[in-house]
């Protein structure tokens, strides 16, 4: 009896058993595809638009930093090689010996923190007391609630998140964002959204648990023929609407312009040294890729007189 | 191969040297002039891409460590600060963090490769075994610093895996206590995490000392897998032929290192990871880092209870026993034939076994569920299966082709088909 045929049988049988693993699988929950956008920081060479990042900036100022805190940021990142209101060289007016590619002495940045909307809480003076202060450009940036009590307290129990790494702590990134802050629809006819809740088909949630009594079977399940809706419910209003924010430079004051810009500020403030990496990321390949046919050919060469 | 050194002083300190502490011999008849087997192929280049691997995470670790607080209040802040506010801290931490996803490319490559080419068999079984150590340390190292950014899969992370002890009967609960220093998850764990996770890499730098050393008394395996038998015809000196080879193969392994690390830093990461650590939100899914996601599938493929054996602990049972069954893989492997080059059956099953793995490494970072489950069963059924049944067999009842006489008659072999065929090895039976 021949081993090798039974086991090559045995393999073949196996191995159909096995095979399929790509067999479809359904489960609730599900968001709607993000609205991918043509982002200027995409790719190897991308680069952030200082424009886009300057106006993502006022979005932020103006509406999200009324609820959402930017606390890994100082005002002083805003002036950095790459940042917002980064300046290569000061503008006219400024005295001579000022170097306003130091963030800290960056005129645009000390004027932002100086009127930030939020004081600083500096303290304990000689006295004992806190006081409150205006922002330096050295200050992080200064949140709109004092602890997370508050916060939850003024916002129907919900706790706004932190936005510094928001564009890295959500699958699909700027995308996301982007696609939330213009996602925002009536809540279809199949579901109860209580007060206080929003629907959005982009936000991970599950709106079965929101369809209404006659929709759902004995057992707490979608009645056949329902379809349980993309998205789920959050506690944020539809922040932005047309024309909210005046734009200084022309640019359309529209709900998809603002989210547009303000997503690539966040991305930017997730994460500040892109440029600077992508930049020595180019350097590093080119150098790792001469080498490599350096030593391809010394290999090349050495093992040429080996009986092969 | 231990082989007589051929190291002379070159001048009058090393002379002096030599005599008292021959450090430089021990290089030169380890490195330079070690006879290596004239037929190794880029599989073979891994341990070398290893070692580098090992290196710049000892390296970027220390300097991260610099700027690190062991803290639940600060730890996640103060990795933020060397993200933003250190000097290159960036490229410290993203290489350090895609080094440890590159560390397990190799190794899995090193592995699979050392049971394809039958490197484990005699004399080799301590240098396989060193190896399997190497391997327990690395997950160990890696998880524990996993946990060390403090954010939501670090924290839930360390929580899953952490429980999983208390599935050991009778002590299993106290192990857990001692794991964490307390009674959850909390700041005692992250400390000492912390701390094993800077001792740890010294220690596996220790075994891989040993590991080089039992390679190099018998020397190295070869992809025809028979023994060096004439020196000058069958091997070249380990310098400048390998060092020029392995370098060519670390520069092209660091050219993908570096594309993830520039251009797509977070792509191996998971996006929970730059949420805070929060004991009372729990993230949707909790999904390892990918390199342990094999071993999460069997985990949760076991379902069901055996016997007094409750499904918690047979899945901890099942995967621990799938890495700890590599410590008998050469007593399982019977075959007398080291390469699977002239075992074409036995290949066939190793590239399923490959093919297993990949697929077990997809279903873990799939939710527990549905036919997710099932094919989780099958596969681990199969990874099991590989080991106590099929090699073991295959090895007493599989034909094997011809081996050559020699690695020099291999390699001419490869260039002329109709050369005589070699002898045929005495069959087992």
């Amino acid at each position: 009896m021949n081993m090798t045929k039974i086991f090559r049988t045995l393999f073949i049988v196996v191995l159909a058993c096995l095979t399929g693993v790509t067999a479809g699988h359904a489960a609730g929950g599900k968001a709607k595809k993000l609205e991918h956008q043509h982002w200027h920081f995409a790719g190897p060479f991308g680069t952030y638009d200082q424009e886009s990042l300057q106006r993502g900036f006022q979005v932020y100022e103006t509406v999200c930093s009324s609820c959402h805190g930017l606390e890994l940021l100082s005002f002083r990142n805003l002036g950095q090689k790459g940042g917002p209101f980064y300046l290569a060289s000061c503008p006219a007016g400024i005295p001579e010996g000022i170097d306003c590619s130091n963030p800290n002495d960056n005129p645009v940045v000390k004027a932002i923190a100086e009127n930030y909307k939020f004081q600083i809480t500096d303290g304990p003076d000689d006295y004992g007391d806190m006081f409150q202060r205006a922002a330096l450009p050295s200050d992080s940036f200064p949140g709109p609630f004092a602890n997370d009590a508050i916060a939850r307290l003024a916002n129907n129990n919900a706790l706004p998140p932190d936005l510094s790494l928001i564009a890295k702590a959500r699958h699909g990134g700027a995308d996301y964002i982007y696609s939330l802050l213009t996602g925002y629809v009536d809540p279809p006819s199949t579901v109860e959204v209580s007060p206080g809740q929003y629907y959005n088909p982009y936000f991970p949630g599950d709106m079965s648990q929101a369809l209404k009594p006659e929709y759902i079977d004995e057992e707490g399940h979608a009645r056949e023929g329902v379809e349980v809706p993309l998205g789920g419910v959050l506690a944020m209003a539809p922040p932005l609407q047309d024309g909210i924010i005046e734009y200084a430079d022309g640019s359309p004051q529209t709900v998809e312009q603002y989210s547009k810009d303000v997503s690539e500020f966040l991305m930017w403030a997730a994460e500040p040294k892109m440029e600077a990496r992508k930049s020595l990321g180019v350097m590093s390949l080119i150098y790792l890729v001469i080498l490599a046919a350096l030593l391809y050919w010394s290999n090349r060469k050495i093992w040429s007189n080996v009986k092969k | 191969m231990s082989h007589a050194s051929t190291y002379k002083p070159g001048n009058g300190f090393e002379k002096w040297l030599d005599d008292r502490l021959p450090l430089v011999r021990l290089a030169h008849d380890s490195f330079v002039d070690f006879p290596t087997p004239k037929n190794l192929n880029y599989w073979y280049t891994f341990g070398g891409i290893l070692t580098v691997c090992l290196v710049v995470q000892i390296i970027t670790g220390v300097v991260l460590a610099m700027h690190y607080t062991p803290h639940t209040d600060m730890a996640f802040a103060s990795v933020e600060h060397i993200m933003r506010d250190v000097n290159y801290g960036w490229l410290m931490r993203y290489v350090h963090a895609n080094g440890a996803s590159m560390f397990f490319i190799a190794v899995y490559i090193h592995m699979f490769r050392g049971i394809y080419y039958g490197s484990y068999k005699a004399p080799r079984e301590i240098l396989w075994m060193l190896g399997v150590v190497i391997y327990l340390l690395m997950m160990a190292t890696a998880f524990m610093g996993y946990v060390l950014p403090w954010g939501q899969m670090s924290y839930w992370g360390a929580t899953v895996i952490t429980n999983l002890f208390s599935a050991i009967p009778l002590i299993g609960d106290d192990i857990r206590t001692l794991l964490w220093g307390g009674f959850s998850v909390d700041n005692p764990t992250l400390n000492r995490f912390f701390s094993l996770h800077y001792l740890l890499p010294f220690a596996i730098f220790g075994v891989v000392v040993l590991h080089v050393w039992a390679l190099h008394v018998p020397g190295n395996n070869n992809p025809a897998g028979v023994e060096v038998k004439d020196v000058k015809k069958d091997t070249v000196p380990f310098h400048p032929y390998y060092t020029v080879k392995d370098s060519f193969a670390i520069v092209v392994f660091l050219i993908l290192f570096a594309a993830f690390v520039f251009f797509n830093p977070n792509a191996l990461g998971h996006a929970d990871n730059y949420i805070e650590a929060n004991p009372l939100s729990t993230p949707a899914s909790i999904v390892p880092e990918w390199y342990y996601l094999p071993f999460y599938a069997i985990l949760r493929a076991v379902t069901f209870d055996i016997g007094p054996i409750s499904s918690k602990l047979g899945g901890v049972i099942a995967m621990f026993g799938s890495i700890l069954i590599l410590f008998v893989l050469p007593w399982l492997d019977t075959s007398k034939v080291r390469s699977m080059r002239y075992r074409p059956v036995a290949r066939m099953w190793f590239f399923l076994f490959v093919i297993s793995c990949i697929a077990l490494g997809y279903l873990g970072g799939k939710p527990a569920e549905g036919t997710y489950v099932i094919f989780s069963q099958l596969f681990t059924a199969y990874y099991f299966a590989f080991f106590l049944i099929i090699l073991p067999l295959l090895g007493i009842m599989e034909t094997s082709k011809p081996l050559p006489r020699s690695i020099a008659e291999s390699v001419l072999k490869n260039k002329s088909p109709d050369a005589p065929p070699g002898v045929q090895p005495a069959p087992a039976e």
